[in-house]
């Protein structure tokens, strides 16, 4: 050990020591430091400054140990303390326990032999300094981690007889006009009922592609309003918005503990008495036996391993690397848009072998489109624009399917724009029948048009072509004459397949759909999709049925992806359910485990291989602390580990636990 | 009736430990210590006063860790 301060000079030292603190308390450090942090690093400086300095002065007896007490007390008196009162309050056997009794006997040992005090000075710098890291690590990662999720609002904008004022987002009422400027953020949840903007919605749902926004449509809080001023009348109020139930959602989820969390603080519990008798009996009973035998006891040395053996035990290395690995796991997927409501859950979902989705809503966009024109006489265009006219007076979403789809392919053909001779004007048709459950006919521009399903085909008696492809067929008469069909159906996600063979890739073995559907359309999706299973025509009640029927016969953990209301039963009912965040019903995002924020069914696989990480780094942590320490006690107890190494053991693991735990906030490349 | 508060501890084990002791108080019906975002959250118990309690809580939490402040 001597050699650790001896070289340099004193002055140069002192210079150096000084210097590095001003410059650490300056820089990086200083600024995220609390008080009480500052004040224990001043403490560990003063303490080791004093450590160099004796080396220098000679002393012998009581004025050496008068003098070694000095850095002593400076270092580990709150210490000291804390295990005193520890002993008042019953409540022995804790951390400070620990070192105070290893340094208090290695200052006895010191005493009665060769009066080198060093070690027990040393031992208790180090283990602040393994504190004081520990301390800045966690409180910094607590940092990153509310800064990935800095998505609450401090104020909004409510123009107040002509000034704009910022008040506390809790005290607008539904139905209030607020403000939100370039740059701001949106504070709560309405729609827009003034002026066009540029939405950034990257804290709400990790993907960077920005969301345009313009009058009479829906915005919700948390999003970033990136170029035009919006004014919002409010629908929710803010304890009720997007933003508030995220950050409720969020700030509880490390509340839920995982079994892993449950395990170590079960452990420490009885471990840290288990080591203390066991250090006791190191220190008692060899020497007795030696004794016994007529040799020589050595107290010495037993009690020196015994101390040993007490500093390498200490637990703290799990005791905050494992919660803190599980808050920066969840940090990391609430950054990627994907909200774990626990740590018990995030355990869960990496253990899912099976994901059961409900269709729509979850694979398909759950909005009817349409999906193609077949067997038309005439232009596409033509076709689609007598059905949009035919329809216009319906407001039924096949209806409204068809008028969009018209707007659109004439927005294709003149290039995004729409002239006015093709807008949509209910002034060109006439004579408009509903016949109900069957379809419609029109006059539109002087020409009979019918459009309605087969029912209405032979009803007018006109021969018609089946379709091949599932979905809504809405078959076109012009004129008296057959002129195609219109194909409509439930679109299947973009990313909907790639998220089925990810899913694969990352060891989910069964995949299965159940959905309400019709038997074709679910196999089809089936088989585009790459899916084992599908149950189809189920009630929602058959779907916890088929769910429990699941459970039984998975080997590992069964995962629910759903949407609607009628699904949270089933997302409560699986091992973890995971619900659509932006189109999902209040009741399936309340009912379920983890919550995806933009719907992207790929995000299931991320948020499986998130958890993955997450869970490796802890039993990473738990192998090689509890590893390095056995080794180290086994060292220890035969003799050959000395204090430092003893250290080393608890301070190192302990720095190299919380750094590797910090890994799990990284998740962009999973 | 279920409140939330901010905590100040240095340690996790600290904070289970003061979990532990939250729970224990009458008064309580359940306890959470969240170390990471240093948060308290307390269920009361049917017709229990909070602001009473959580002295009780404080007091009893002050026994297992010296150095632990609760702010409610």
């Amino acid at each position: 050990m001597k050699v650790f301060f001896s070289h340099g000079n004193l002055s140069q030292c002192a210079a150096w020591l000084k210097a590095a603190y001003v410059q650490k308390s300056s820089a990086e450090m200083g600024i995220n430091m609390t008080k009480k942090q500052k004040k224990m690093l001043l403490r560990i400086i003063v303490a080791a400054a004093m450590m160099v300095i004796l080396m220098f002065i000679p002393s012998e007896g009581i004025i050496r140990f008068c003098l070694y007490m000095i850095p002593y007390l400076v270092i580990g008196y709150d210490i000291l303390r804390k295990a005193g009162l520890g002993i008042y309050h019953k409540q022995v056997f804790d951390e400070n326990f620990l070192m105070a009794i290893a340094t208090v006997g290695a200052i006895l040992i010191a005493i009665t032999g060769d009066g080198d005090y060093t070690e027990a000075v040393a031992v208790m710098l180090f283990y602040q300094i393994g504190e004081l890291f520990q301390s800045y690590a966690v409180g910094k990662s607590r940092k990153n981690i509310s800064e990935l999720m800095d998505i609450r609002p401090d104020y909004a904008n409510v123009e107040i007889d002509g000034v704009l004022r910022q008040v506390d987002p809790d005290e607008v009422a539904i139905g209030n006009l607020i403000i939100v400027q370039p740059g701001e953020k949106v504070p709560i949840d309405g729609i827009v009922a003034e002026g066009e903007s540029t939405l950034n919605t990257v804290a709400l749902t990790g993907e960077s592609l920005p969301r345009d926004v313009r009058a009479g449509e829906e915005i919700s809080s948390g999003c970033i309003n990136m170029t035009g001023v919006l004014k919002i009348r409010t629908t929710k109020e803010f304890g009720e918005s997007t933003v508030s139930k995220i950050l409720d959602l969020v700030e509880n989820a490390s509340s839920r503990k995982s079994r892993s969390e449950d395990f170590i603080a079960k452990f420490a519990k009885y471990y840290t008495p288990a080591v203390c008798y066991s250090a006791l009996a190191l220190a008692v009973i060899p020497p007795i036996v030696l004794m016994a035998m007529g040799l020589l006891p050595d107290w010495g040395d037993w009690i020196y391993r015994a101390l040993t053996f007490l500093v390498i035990s200490c637990p703290c290395a799990l005791v905050i690397s494992i919660p803190l690995s599980f808050f920066a796991g969840i940090g990391g997927a609430s950054n990627a848009g994907v909200l774990i409501k626990g740590s018990n859950y995030l355990e869960t979902l990496s253990q899912v072998d099976t994901v059961v989705f409900d269709k729509t809503g979850t694979l398909t966009k759950g909005v009817f489109e349409v999906n193609g024109v077949h067997h038309n006489n005439m232009d596409e265009e033509k076709l689609l624009y007598y059905a949009a006219h035919a329809e216009s007076a319906s407001s039924h979403p096949i209806s409204k399917s068809i008028q969009r789809a018209y707007l659109n392919i004439v927005r294709q053909t003149n290039g995004n724009t729409i002239e006015k001779a093709e807008v949509i004007d209910r002034n060109r048709v006439s004579n408009i029948r509903e016949i109900s459950g069957k379809g419609v006919v029109a006059n539109v521009d002087g020409v009979e048009v019918a459009a309605g399903n087969f029912r209405l085909m032979e009803e007018l008696g006109v021969t018609y072509t089946e379709c091949s492809q599932v979905g809504t067929i809405v078959h076109m008469v012009v004129n008296k004459e057959y002129a195609g069909h219109i194909l409509i159906s439930d679109v299947i996600k973009e990313n909907a397949k790639r998220a089925i063979t990810e899913l694969k890739k990352a060891g989910v073995k069964n995949t299965v759909i159940l959905t309400g559907d019709i038997e074709s359309a679910a196999n089809q999706t089936a088989k585009e999709l790459g899916i084992d299973k599908v149950y189809s025509q189920l009630l929602p009640e058959d779907k916890v049925a088929k769910v429990e029927e699941l459970l039984d016969i998975s080997t590992g953990k069964l995962a629910f992806v759903g949407d609607g209301i009628n699904d949270a039963p089933v997302l409560s009912r699986a091992d973890i359910g995971i619900a659509m965040g932006a189109l999902g019903a209040d009741a399936a995002i309340e009912a379920a485990d983890v919550v995806l924020m933009d719907d992207d069914p790929l995000k299931i696989a991320k948020a499986i291989r998130i958890s993955r990480k997450c869970m490796g780094i802890v039993y990473q942590n738990v192998v090689f602390a509890l590893g390095i320490k056995g080794i180290c006690l086994i060292l220890g107890a035969f003799g050959i580990a000395n204090m430092w190494l003893a250290i080393f053991a608890d301070v190192g693991v302990m720095v190299i636990a919380v750094l590797n735990a910090i890994r799990a906030l990284f998740v962009k490349k999973l | 009736m279920k409140k939330t508060y901010k905590i100040e501890v240095d340690c996790a084990n600290c904070a289970n430990k003061m979990e532990a002791a939250a729970k224990n108080t009458a008064g309580v019906k359940d306890a959470a210590v969240n170390f990471m975002t240093l948060k308290m959250s307390v269920e009361f118990e049917e017709g229990a006063e909070p602001k009473a309690v959580m002295e009780e809580v404080k007091k009893n939490c002050k026994i297992v860790e010296d150095d632990c402040e609760i702010y409610f």
